[in-house]
């Protein structure tokens, strides 16, 4: 493609996107899907048209694991690096797909055809290996469908031509309650809000005590009292959708099966905080849903479910969707505002909140997709019937994601207080070494406390729920999740930007055998620093993993621990490799052997 | 309105953060991000206390009445011991031969610290050095992102010289022009960003070692006895 | 009378200033060796290290043969200190770590103009090879003590000195913490 070719694109995608700086994120990703990178020229366009400094626009290309401002080659493929995949054969997988390419994981080949990398989890966890081509999602990765698609690469066969059923993905729903048997037909549950009226329906979701399915479980009532209490002229309601946490992906199935009631979730908050628009920030790995989105949304609006004077009542929402584009760290609410807002997916200093300067500085609720779905529910059937199901504190039906070690893989839907013990039977698995509860940033649960309960008030949960048997290694399981916490650091503060590689590094190092009790040493001086000096909730937990898997795994860090005295962390013979190299010599002087 | 910092009385505005109310009173919370001139930007961490047994930023944590808030306590200058060895080991810093030495707000909060060493193994990045611009020089071996430039070109100077772009620990400055220079952007060697640096990324070209070592800023005395 | 310490001193990828420093203790010199015994060092010519109490590293980790020195330092050390930026942060030879070393072999050997025609990368078996990257000694071994400065002042390893041998943790106040 020439630059005249770029420039017209561009200035396409620029006026369809009203030469809105708020919408960089968005221009950014499409040009990148029209024309497969991001060229200089394109940035300095942009920054030209949206009167935007250069180094924003860089900035921003920069920040984002799809964009950046080099070239991908003409298909880029990532495969998802969650532990789940990993278990089942993934590294293989895609070390296969690179021979066969004569390609280097994460290099682009030297015609620019091809290029083959990771990803953080991509939210199939339940039917991978999976990969992303050129934004796509591919599940169910096997041997054979490896080879087709080196194949259909060569031959050059645009993705649109590849076999079908390569792109199905299945909604694996296993285990059905009050969420998912709702039974609602779409504006039911805003029609029910509106007859209430906005005070009483914000009143039955403080009386339903919903707490918010994201992960932090805060009152939903008070979040939104709260905004709707806050001065602003105009109010949002973000639903975030998200879903970076690994092992999470009920959101995606919500999003697939249940998109009216999310929508209608969102109208509802709207109702109640005084909004007049909505926004949802799809994850850039379900770019797959955006269609189907769109197609929902413009349902809703013939419908007169969305748009002005909705039902005669006065009230006007309509609802924006935004893609992300690789940054787990743009589920934090106020990095996802940023996002929202076209900038690079940094944390914002809090307080203030979002409730009082969100969105553009207007008071904003943040909210989880099945927290919003939630609230139709309780729009329908009541507060006081909602805060029945559930325990105390936990109020109503979680949604969880299972996968790994069972037979049954896919969501369940559970009241609050389900015992560990008591999910694992109904997915069908044995011999479970361990649970890990809520992704990498939530809790490691071994098989002496499988009594415990999911529940805010024991243990909390964003809705992940992986499974290892004893097969596993819980050491591997921790370094997975140290890697990504360092891939997925946003880089802003100096615990976890610097802290997350360098527990990365020790995980590596006592991994490749060099390590001592030092090191394990090491690893809980980081995790107090990080505990309590980053700047949000990424670098808070990013140790966890570690810490919780150290102290219940212990001897799976021992094992590999190499000698009780400091040990450098990397090998010794190797840093002579490049002089062995240059003078060819082999003799017993250039070569060096780690202490024993 | 006042508070409590290490056992003192601190007086405070309404409004006011830790961090300014403890400047005003004279009082020393070590600090890398935060300069009165500029809008608290919180992502050094160096400032880090603890307000009723709590964490937080003193740069960006707004003073209350009757708060008690531990600054410069063992557990806490140790977590700032090992902010800075993370600083130290992510870039390359080798004072010997920087200009920036003695006058260097990252060295002298180490030695307030009493940072010994590096402790951690160092990453030793490759980062450029640009000299493109007449008056200017960018080394960036030695920046540790704390964006006092980027908000001093933007704020003060109006020009949005600097950026960030990358993410994580490959977070890194840029200039505002598609060629990476600093020459073809719109830096003057008058502006407010010329002058902000902690470190010694952006320097004045043929200063060098105009005041010589033993007569700098911080040899006189160490930082925390300096009008911050 | 308390029995001397021993002490052995080495220079890995240095330049002696560290050593010079020592030196520079002057007439304290004399104090300090009615309080310490020498073991190996370059003011001496005892060629292999023994069992000491303090061993002072000058220089970082930059070749094979500094790997092994350092090494047996380690071993025959009770107490091991890093002295001087070059072993506290790799120092000058550091700053060629983000080239490639073959890079650098090539340019310095071959194709850098004013060479002898043939000149080549030498193979002597008796020349250490170089590492890949330059290292603080640290990133090798366990190291308990550092006096940074380049080189650190004579009255900082004076002070750093007196407070080991006397028994107190070593502590260096304003004007003697310096990394230049
Ligand atoms: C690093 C990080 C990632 C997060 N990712 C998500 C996410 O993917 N989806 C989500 O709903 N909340 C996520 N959260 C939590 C949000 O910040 C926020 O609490 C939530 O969206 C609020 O909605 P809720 O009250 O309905 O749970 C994340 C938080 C952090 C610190
Ligand atoms: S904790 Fe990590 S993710 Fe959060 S702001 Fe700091 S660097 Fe960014
Ligand atoms: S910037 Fe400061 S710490 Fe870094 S090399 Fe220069 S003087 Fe030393
Ligand atoms: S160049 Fe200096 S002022 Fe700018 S971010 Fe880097 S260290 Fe801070
Ligand atoms: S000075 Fe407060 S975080 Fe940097």
């Amino acid at each position: 493609m020439s630059a005249p070719q770029h420039a017209e694109i561009t200035d396409a995608v620029l006026g369809r996107n009203s030469r809105d700086s708020t919408r960089l994120l968005q221009i950014l990703r499409q040009i990148l899907e029209a024309i497969g990178h991001l060229p200089k020229t394109v940035l300095v366009q942009i920054a030209r048209e949206l009167k935007l400094p250069y180094g924003r626009v860089a900035g921003v290309a920069g920040f984002y694991h799809f964009l950046g401002l080099e070239a991908h080659g003409h298909y880029r493929v990532l495969w998802s690096d969650n532990i789940i995949e990993q278990m089942q054969g993934s590294v293989e997988l895609c070390e296969e797909m690179c021979r066969r390419l004569w390609i280097e994981p994460g290099r682009v080949s030297e015609d620019g055809l091809v290029s083959v990398g990771y990803t953080s989890c991509i939210g199939m966890g339940d039917q991978g290996p999976a990969l992303l081509v050129n934004g796509r999602t591919v599940t169910a990765m096997t041997r054979e469908r490896v080879a087709t698609m080196v194949d259909l690469i060569r031959a050059k066969a645009p993705v649109a031509s590849w076999p079908r059923e390569w792109f199905a993905v299945t909604d694996n729903i296993r285990r059905r309650g009050i969420l998912l048997d709702h039974g609602l037909d779409a504006g039911a549950a805003l029609k029910a809000a509106m007859a209430r009226g906005p005070a009483a329906m914000l009143a039955e979701i403080v009386a339903a005590k919903l707490r918010g399915r994201g992960g932090a479980g805060f009152s939903t009532g008070q979040k939104w009292q709260a905004c709707r209490d806050a001065a602003g002229e105009a109010h949002y309601v973000v639903c975030n959708a998200d879903e970076g946490e690994p092992g999470t992906f009920k959101d995606r199935v919500l999003l697939t099966g249940y998109a009216d009631l999310v929508f209608e979730g969102m109208s509802i908050a709207g109702y109640c905080v005084g909004a007049a628009r909505g926004l949802l920030y799809l994850r850039g790995e379900y770019q797959y849903l955006h269609e189907h989105l769109e197609a929902t949304l413009a349902a809703r609006r013939s419908a007169g479910l969305l748009g002005k004077n909705i039902g005669g009542s006065g009230f006007d929402f309509d609802i924006e969707i935004h893609l992300g584009a690789g940054a787990y760290v743009c589920g934090e609410e106020s990095a996802l505002i940023e996002s929202l807002e076209g900038k690079r997916g940094t944390p914002r200093i809090r307080p203030p909140f979002p409730v009082t300067h969100g969105y553009l500085g207007h008071p904003t609720t943040v909210n989880n997709v099945e927290t919003l779905a939630c609230a139709c529910l309780i729009a329908i059937r009541g507060g006081a019937w909602y805060a029945a199901i559930g325990t105390e504190k936990s109020a109503g039906t979680k949604l969880m994601s299972i996968s790994g070690d069972c037979a049954r893989p896919g969501i369940y839907e559970y009241p609050f207080g389900v015992t560990v013990a008591q999910v694992l039977a109904d997915c069908g698995a044995s011999d479970t070494q361990a649970v890990q509860v809520s992704g990498p940033s939530g809790i490691c649960v071994a098989a002496d406390e499988f009594g415990r309960r999911l529940a805010f008030e024991d243990l909390p949960s964003a809705g992940a729920f992986m499974v290892f048997d004893d097969g596993r290694d819980m050491f591997e399981v921790a370094r997975n999740f140290a890697h990504f916490f360092a891939e997925e650091s946003c880089g802003f503060c100096t615990p976890c930007r610097v802290g997350t590689s360098l527990v990365k590094n020790l995980m590596d190092k006592l991994n490749a055998r060099h390590g001592s009790p030092h090191d394990i040493n090491e690893l809980f001086k980081l995790q107090r620093l990080m505990q309590s000096a980053a700047h949000c909730g990424l670098g808070h937990t990013a140790c966890n993993p570690v810490v919780d898997t150290l102290n219940k795994f212990r001897p799976a860090y021992e094992r590999r621990l190499h000698s009780m005295e400091y040990e450098p962390a990397f090998d010794l013979d190797y840093a002579l490799s490049q002089a062995r190299q240059m003078t060819g010599r082999d003799d017993a002087g250039a070569h060096l052997e780690n202490a024993s | 309105m006042s508070f409590l910092l290490d056992g003192e009385e601190v007086p405070f505005i309404p409004g006011q953060t830790i961090m300014e109310a403890a400047r005003a009173a004279g009082k020393y919370i070590p600090h890398l991000c935060w300069d009165h001139e500029f809008a608290p930007h919180g992502s050094c961490k160096l400032c880090t206390v603890k307000v009723d047994g709590r964490f937080g930023a003193a740069c960006t944590v707004a003073a209350h009445e009757g708060m008690n808030v531990d600054n410069r306590s063992a557990e806490l200058d140790d977590k700032r011991r090992t902010l800075l060895q993370m600083l130290f080991v992510e870039g390359n810093h080798f004072c010997p031969s920087c200009e920036k030495s003695g006058d260097c707000k990252l060295q002298a909060t180490a030695y307030e610290l009493k940072m010994m060493s590096p402790h951690f193994d160092h990453f030793f990045p490759d980062r450029p050095v640009d000299a493109s611009h007449p008056e200017l020089l960018l080394d960036f071996n030695r920046c540790i992102l704390c964006e006092l430039c980027v908000r001093a070109s933007r704020d003060t100077d109006g020009k949005n010289v600097f950026a960030l772009s990358g993410r994580g620990i490959k977070t890194h400055l840029i200039v505002n022009s598609p060629s990476g220079r600093l020459a073809d952007t719109d830096m003057a060697a008058t502006d407010r960003a010329a002058s902000v640096c902690p470190v010694g990324v952006i320097l004045r070209k043929r200063r060098g070692f105009k005041v010589a070592i033993g007569n700098r800023t911080y040899d006189k005395a160490p930082i925390s006895e300096q009008p911050q | 009378m308390k029995s001397k310490v021993k002490i052995a001193t080495t220079s890995l990828a240095g330049c002696f200033g560290c050593h010079m420093s020592l030196l520079d203790i002057d007439l304290r010199l004399l104090d300090l060796v009615q309080l310490v015994d020498f073991d190996r060092s370059p003011i001496n010519d005892i060629k292999r290290v023994g069992a000491c109490d303090v061993g002072l590293i000058e220089g970082g980790v930059c070749n094979a043969e500094n790997i092994e020195i350092l090494r047996d330092y380690r071993k025959h050390c009770k107490i091991l200190v890093a002295v001087g930026a070059c072993a506290v942060n790799g120092g000058l030879p550091a700053q060629r770590n983000h080239l490639d070393l073959r890079d650098i072999l090539e340019e310095v050997y071959q194709t850098s103009p004013g060479l002898a025609p043939g000149s080549a990368i030498p193979n002597d078996p008796e020349l250490p090879l170089p590492l890949n990257k330059v290292h603080p000694i640290h990133e090798i071994v366990r190291v308990d003590y550092f006096v940074p400065g380049c080189p650190p002042p004579a009255d900082a390893l004076w002070k750093f000195l007196t407070d080991l041998i006397a028994g107190r943790t070593p502590v260096l106040g304003h004007g003697l913490l310096h990394y230049d």
